[in-house]
C-alpha cells in the first residue's frame, strides 16, 4: 500500500512545478506505451465480448431471417414476459444454491484448514488427500457424482437409502450441493490455510501467557487475522456458484426446476441458437454477479473494520 | 544481382502454380446437381467410438490419391457436435466438406441454407430403407443420405416367459398382463428412457406412434398430437403410477436402463440394438446372458413403431470441392461399405438386403427382428425448429410422468407450445 502511494504520488507530481523534469514525463509516456498491449488484450478478450453481448441482447432472434433492433424487449421477456417463469426459477435456484453451498463450503473448508495447519504426523498425507477433489476437473467430478447418485449408486448403498436423487427438486438441489461442496471445500481450505500460516506463532504464545483459552484465542486472534483470506475465498466461491453450469447440466439437465442462470443462457444461446436472448440472459447474470459481489464485498469489509475497532 | 533474379524466379513459379491450380479442378464438373470442385476434402462427424470410419476413408484415399479425405472428429455428445456444426456453418466456413449429421438436424440445416441439395438421380435411394431416406428429406428435396440408421427394440427375459409358457408381447396390453410375472420374480416390469433429455422425446414419440398418431406433419408446420398422443402419454404415466414402470426409470438414460436390464432388474426394456451385444457378453455383472430375446416394439392394437436414429451424410453448401464431397458420400453410403460398417458395429444398415445377410445375422442375430421394426419406423418431428420442439415435448411429457400434470393437460400445453413454435415462421 505504502509503495503504491509513493509511486502514484511521483507520477502525479510529474508535471507540477517542483519536478517538471523531462525525465518524469518521458517515464509517464513510456508507461503509457507499455500498458497499451495489455489494454488491447483486455479490450479484445473482455470489453469486446461484454459490449457485443449487450448489443446482441438488444436485437431479435431470427433463426432463418434477419434480426432487428428491439430495444429492451428481450429483457422484458425475461423479467415479466414469456421467459419469466424459466428466468425467475433459475434465478431463485441459483441464489439458493449459492447461499447454501458457500456457507457449507466455508464451514467445512475452514475446519479442513485448521486441521491441516496443526503439526502432526502424516500432515502431508492429509493435505494431499484433502486437495484431491479440487484437482479433479468439474465435468469429470460431475460425471462421477452422476453415477454416485443413480438409484443403485454409491450414495444410496452407503447410506442404505432409496432416494431418487435426480428425480425431484429438493433432492436434486442437495445432490448438487453435496457434489459442489465435495469438490470445492478444499479450495476454501487452501486459501484459509494460506491465511492461517502467516499468523505468527508469537501472537498465540503471548495470548497463552496472558491466560487466554483456546476458544478466546481462536475468536480474538485467528478469526480477525484470517478474515481477509476468508473474504477472498467467499467472493471467489460466490462468483463461481452464481455462474454454476457443469454440475446441474450433467446431474439433472435442468429437470424439476433445477436450471441455473448459466444453463438457461447456454441452452438459449447454443442449443436453441437464440444468440440475442441468450446474450440477454448472460448480461443479466453478469450484472447480478457484479451487484452481488459488490454487496458482499462492502458488507464484509465494513465488518472487518468494525471487528478491528472493537478488538 | 543474383538475389533479385532468384526472387523474380520464385514469384514467377508461384504465379504459374497458382494459375494451374485454378485451372485444374473445374474441368469435368459433370457430377450434376450443381456440385463442382474436386480436391482433398474433410469429413466431419462425432467421435468415432467404434472405429468404423478409417476403413472406408482409407479405401477411398487409395483409389483417389488426389482427392484425399481427412476426418475431423467432433465431440461424442450430440449437443456438442451440433454446436460445433452450427458455429462453423453460420460463419460460412469451407473447412467442413462432408458432414455426418444426426437425423433430426436435416430440416434445420437445410432451412439455414447450409446443405447442398442432392440430385436424387445420383443416389440409389429407392433401394434403401424408405423411413431412413425420409430423414434426409425436407420440403421435397433430398439433403442427406443415410449412413446408418437405428430403431428401438423390445428386449425381454426369455427365461422368465419360457418358464411360464408365455409368448413375448405384441401389444401393450399383452405386456402389462405379463407384469405379474415380473412381480413374482421381484424385478421391475418395463422401462424405456424417461429422464428429461432427448431419449424422452424418442420414447414419447414411440408411444404416440403406437397409438397411430404423429407429433408434427408437413415439414413441421402442423401439429398433429391429439387423441393418440394423449393415449400414448397416459399409458406411460399410468405405468409409473401403477408401478409397472419402476420408479428409478424416471432417471434412466440409455446407459442406466441398459445396466438395469443387464443386471437382471427388468423384465422388458425398450432400447437401441447396441444393448444386444452387451447383454450377450460373458461378464460377471451380466445376469441375462443367454436368457433374453428381442421383439419389435409393441403398440396398442398391433405392432408399435420406432423412432429413427442414425447418422446421415450431407454436403456443406460452403464446400469448395462439392463434386468430391458428393462422390465420397455416394461411396461411403453404398451397400458394400454399409455391410462392412454393420460387421464392425452391429448398427442398423440403411440397406434392406443386409438384414437378410447370413454372414451378418450370424454375428448379430437381432437383425431380422430389427428389419421388421425398421419397416414401420418413423422420423422424429421433421422441423427446422427441432431443438425448441424437443424441449417443449420433454418439458410436458416429463411433467406428466412425474404426475405433476394430467396427461391430457400435458398434451394440451404441448400442443399450444408446438403451435407457437410452428407459427414463428422465417
Amino acid at each position: 500500500m505504502a509503495t503504491e502511494t509513493v509511486r502514484r504520488g511521483r507520477v502525479r507530481r510529474g508535471p507540477g512545478p517542483a519536478q517538471t523534469s523531462e525525465g518524469a514525463r518521458a517515464e509517464a509516456r513510456l508507461a503509457f506505451w507499455l500498458l497499451i498491449p495489455t489494454g488491447i488484450v483486455l479490450a479484445v478478450i473482455i470489453a469486446y465480448p461484454v459490449v457485443r453481448a449487450i448489443w446482441l441482447s438488444l436485437h431479435s432472434d431470427a433463426r432463418f431471417g434477419t434480426s432487428r433492433f428491439v430495444g429492451l424487449d428481450n429483457y422484458i421477456r425475461a423479467f415479466t414476459g414469456t421467459g419469466a417463469d424459466a428466468f425467475w426459477s433459475a434465478f431463485v435456484f441459483t441464489t439458493q444454491l449459492t447461499i447454501v453451498t458457500v456457507i457449507l463450503e466455508l464451514v467445512i473448508g475452514f475446519a479442513m484448514a485448521l486441521i491441516m495447519n496443526k503439526a502432526f504426523r502424516g500432515r502431508g498425507l492429509v493435505r494431499a488427500s484433502v486437495l484431491v477433489p479440487w484437482a479433479i476437473p468439474t465435468a469429470v467430478a460431475a460425471k462421477l457424482w452422476e453415477w454416485n447418485f443413480t438409484p443403485d449408486g454409491v450414495v444410496n448403498q452407503v447410506f442404505n437409502t432409496n432416494i431418487l436423487w435426480t428425480a425431484s427438486h429438493w433432492s436434486s438441489f442437495w445432490a448438487i450441493v453435496i457434489a459442489d461442496t465435495w469438490k470445492t471445500a478444499p479450495f476454501i481450505a487452501l486459501l484459509v490455510l494460506a491465511g492461517l500460516q502467516i499468523i505468527p506463532g508469537e501472537v498465540y504464545e503471548a495470548a497463552k501467557v496472558d491466560g487466554a483459552t483456546a476458544l478466546q484465542s481462536f475468536r480474538r486472534i485467528t478469526l480477525p487475522l484470517v478474515k481477509s483470506a476468508v473474504i477472498v475465498a467467499l467472493l471467489f466461491r460466490m462468483l463461481d456458484v452464481l455462474r454454476i453450469f457443469d454440475l446441474p447440466f450433467i446431474l439433472t439437465n435442468g429437470a424439476n426446476n433445477t436450471e441455473t442462470l448459466s444453463t438457461i443462457a447456454y441452452k438459449e444461446a447454443i442449443q436453441q441458437v437464440h444468440p440475442s436472448y441468450g446474450s440477454t440472459l448472460s448480461t443479466i447474470t453478469f450484472v447480478y454477479i457484479i451487484i452481488a459481489a459488490f454487496l458482499v464485498n462492502s458488507l464484509a469489509r465494513a465488518d472487518v473494520v468494525k471487528t478491528a475497532s472493537r478488538g | 544481382m543474383p538475389r533479385r533474379l532468384v526472387k523474380l524466379g520464385f514469384i514467377g513459379l508461384v504465379a504459374v502454380l497458382v494459375l494451374t491450380a485454378c485451372g485444374g479442378p473445374d474441368e469435368g464438373g459433370g457430377g450434376g446437381g450443381g456440385a463442382q470442385g474436386t480436391g482433398p476434402i474433410t469429413f466431419v462427424a462425432g467421435k468415432d467410438t467404434s472405429g468404423k470410419y478409417p476403413a472406408v476413408i482409407n479405401k477411398w484415399n487409395t483409389a483417389h490419391p488426389d482427392q484425399k479425405v481427412s476426418m475431423i472428429e467432433l465431440p461424442e455428445a450430440a449437443d456438442a457436435q451440433r454446436s460445433q456444426f452450427v458455429t462453423n456453418l453460420q460463419a460460412k466456413s469451407d473447412r467442413y466438406d462432408v458432414l455426418g449429421i444426426d437425423v433430426v438436424w436435416t430440416a434445420e440445416f437445410a432451412k439455414s441454407g447450409w446443405l447442398l441439395a442432392l440430385d436424387e438421380g445420383q443416389f440409389p435411394v429407392n433401394e434403401m430403407l424408405k423411413p431412413a431416406v425420409e430423414t434426409g428429406r425436407f420440403e421435397g428435396k433430398l439433403w442427406a443420405i443415410p449412413y446408418d440408421t437405428n430403431g428401438g427394440l423390445l428386449f425381454y427375459r426369455k427365461d422368465i416367459l419360457d418358464k411360464a409358457g408365455k409368448e413375448p408381447p405384441k401389444t401393450f396390453d399383452e405386456m402389462t398382463a405379463l407384469c405379474s410375472l415380473a412381480q413374482q420374480n421381484n424385478i421391475g416390469c418395463y422401462s424405456g428412457q424417461f429422464a428429461k433429455y432427448e431419449g424422452l422425446t424418442v420414447n414419447f414419440a414411440e408411444a404416440v406412434q403406437a397409438a397411430g398418431g404423429e407429433i408434427m406433419t408437413d415439414n413441421g408446420t402442423k401439429v398433429a398430437l391429439g387423441a393418440p398422443a394423449t393415449q400414448g402419454l397416459t399409458f406411460l404415466a399410468n405405468g409409473f403410477k401403477d408401478g409397472e414402470i419402476p420408479k428409478p426409470a424416471i432417471t434412466y438414460m440409455e446407459q442406466q436402463s441398459q445396466r438395469a436390464f443387464v443386471a437382471g432388474e427388468l423384465m422388458f426394456l425398450r432400447n437401441w440394438p447396441y444393448v444386444y451385444a452387451l447383454a450377450a457378453k460373458d461378464e460377471p455383472a451380466n445376469k441375462v446372458r443367454g436368457k433374453f430375446g428381442v421383439v419389435p416394439l409393441p403398440g396398442f392394437t398391433g405392432a408399435g413403431s420406432s423412432s429413427l436414429g442414425g447418422l446421415n451424410f450431407a454436403v456443406s453448401a460452403f464446400s469448395t470441392k462439392q463434386q468430391t464431397a458428393v462422390e465420397f458420400t455416394k461411396f461411403a453410403t453404398n451397400q458394400e461399405n454399409a455391410k462392412e460398417m454393420v460387421g464392425l458395429t452391429g448398427n442398423a444398415p440403411a440397406w434392406p438386403a443386409l438384414y437378410d445377410d447370413p454372414e451378418l445375422i450370424k454375428k448379430f442375430p437381432h437383425l431380422p427382428v430389427l428389419k421388421e421394426g425398421m419397416q414401420t419406423a418413423k422420423p422424429r418431428p421433421v422441423t427446422p425448429y427441432y431443438q425448441e420442439v424437443t424441449t417443449a415435448i420433454q418439458e410436458n411429457a416429463y411433467a406428466a410422468l412425474q404426475g405433476q400434470k394430467a396427461p391430457d393437460q400435458a398434451i394440451n400445453d404441448m400442443t399450444t407450445k408446438l403451435n407457437e413454435i410452428a407459427a414463428q415462421g422465417g
